[in-house]
């Protein structure tokens, strides 16, 4: 705590309130952990948050390529963690927004190389400068889990509408405290195949999990598109996905907007608008 | 009209499945039990109940149903009539005294919250499924049973006096030893669960 507190500006003698952290977990990988993180905190960013990301997913880094950021990280969390460098100079600053930054995963090491305890140091440090810190975990139940969800005190459940995915939410749910009231983003959903009975729809899912539910997002190809460019879908004004993302960081900021089971992107006009962007 | 036909012939859609198989799967993960013993506790409940009460085999519902932060045992059991008095067996079982101070609703349904905890409900499974060799405790306290011959498992307070264990059917014998075996297990676990502690405490009197 000392250590990180001593490179963070002395805080004015009003403390104001630390920031929020959030881990995002699933216990199953590839559900869409870290493109949630990478949209979310670039919607809550744009809209004049100041963010703070961390991969947690050592060894697998992948957070900085999703943001587009790979060729700006030069140290990462194991060097701040382990005191080869200060907090300011591993933090990787957005392209695109300034309110953004990124803590990098180091990709060389393991994730039981992390200490917990000076984790949980490095997040409280981070709140004292940012209004949000979300930890993008790693897949699984482990120390890589632990270590992300620490210093958190809130957690965002990622889950597909799918067997395995719902019943490793479940799992992981029981793992956290519930102190930190676990909220749940349903992703990939596919309304055509829900609507034939042949996939769980959010209520299905939400029914066995009983989350407060932070939104929906479609499976949607302009995701891959996204994370091909390395640019958040969230910042893309034109899209539905990106627009789901917005509403999740607006519920995040406490704003009631509704979740609805959204129709699926591509009406003519959304096509013909993304056909002359060139979103393919 | 197509995907009608093929919901015809494929059966309930794929979703529907995946729901049920989820509940299911949920259930034990909660519970740590699997169908035979949940089959096994079905069985057992009905032969307690069936010595107070007539009931309707064929109408007997237990299920489980997943709560806000636990799951509840539902048992329906239709009554059919209630037994003579003469033939009612004196309570009361060890196992009575665990369960919540409910009065026997006429209907009978029975409603008790299962904690959520994974392990110790995983122990108390393998005790059941192999009884360890310490069944001391409870034969010490078994002669006090005898005295009733219906009851099967010892009242501590209420019956003191020892009887002849001649007096005991093979079967009831054979049953008791079980559920002795059953409590000595929980006794050794030091089960914390809230609805199997009396039954070591019983154990242990």
């Amino acid at each position: 705590m000392q250590e990180f507190a001593s490179q963070v500006p002395a805080a004015p003698p009003d403390q104001k309130p630390l920031g929020r952290a959030i881990v995002v977990t699933s216990g199953k990988g590839g559900v869409g952990k870290t493109t949630t993180t990478a949209n979310v905190g670039a919607a809550l960013a744009a809209a004049g948050a100041r963010v703070a990301l961390i991969d947690a997913d050592v060894g697998l880094r992948n957070l900085d390529l999703v943001l587009g950021l790979e060729s700006r990280v030069r140290y990462h969390l194991l060097d701040v963690l382990e005191e080869r460098v200060t907090l300011d100079d591993a933090l990787v600053r957005d392209k695109r927004s300034e309110h953004l930054v990124l803590l990098a995963a180091a990709q060389a090491r393991e994730k039981e190389d992390v200490d917990t305890e000076r984790m949980t140091e490095l997040v409280r440090a981070l709140r004292e400068r940012f209004d949000y810190v979300l930890i993008d975990s790693p897949a699984g139940i482990e120390q890589g889990f632990r270590n992300a969800a620490a210093g958190a005190t809130e957690a965002i459940i990622v889950c597909m509408p799918e067997v395995s995915s719902v019943r490793d939410a479940d799992r992981v749910v029981g793992l956290l405290p519930q102190t930190m009231r676990p909220q749940l983003i349903v992703n990939r959903v596919r309304p055509a195949m829900v609507r034939k009975g042949k996939m769980l729809s959010v209520e299905d899912v939400n029914a066995i999990l009983r989350l407060p539910l932070l939104g929906v997002v479609l499976d949607e190809p302009a995701l891959i598109v996204a994370a091909n460019r390395g640019e958040p879908v969230s910042l893309d004004a034109g899209s539905a996905t990106g627009s789901a993302y917005r509403d999740i960081a607006r519920r995040i900021a406490g704003e009631n907007v509704p979740v609805a089971e959204p129709a699926p992107e591509g009406g003519m006009f959304a096509r013909i608008g993304a056909f002359f962007r060139g979103r393919r | 009209m197509f995907e009608f036909l093929m919901r015809l012939f494929r059966g309930e859609p794929s979703g529907q499945t995946a729901k049920e198989r989820l509940r299911l799967v949920l259930l034990s993960d909660h519970l740590s039990l699997s169908p035979e013993i949940v089959d096994a506790l079905k069985t057992d409940l009905l032969a307690v109940i069936s010595r107070y009460v007539e009931v309707d085999e064929a109408g007997v519902d237990v299920t489980f149903e997943q709560r806000e932060h636990e799951v509840a045992m539902l048992a329906n059991i239709p009554i059919r009539s209630l037994k003579p008095r003469d033939e009612l067996p004196k309570p009361v079982l060890a196992t009575v005294t665990a369960l919540p101070a409910q009065e026997p609703a006429p209907a009978a349904a029975a409603e008790m919250p299962l904690p959520k905890a994974e392990t110790e409900a995983a122990d108390a499974v393998d005790a059941v499924l192999e009884p360890p060799a310490v069944a001391e405790p409870v034969v010490a306290a078994e002669p006090g049973v005898a005295a009733e011959p219906p009851a099967v498992v010892p009242e501590p307070e209420a019956q003191p006096a020892p009887a002849p264990a001649a007096a005991l059917t093979a079967k009831q014998r054979k049953r008791r030893k079980r559920r002795a075996a059953r409590a000595a297990a929980q006794a050794v676990h030091g089960q914390p669960d809230p609805v199997q502690q009396p039954l070591g405490t019983s154990a242990q009197a």
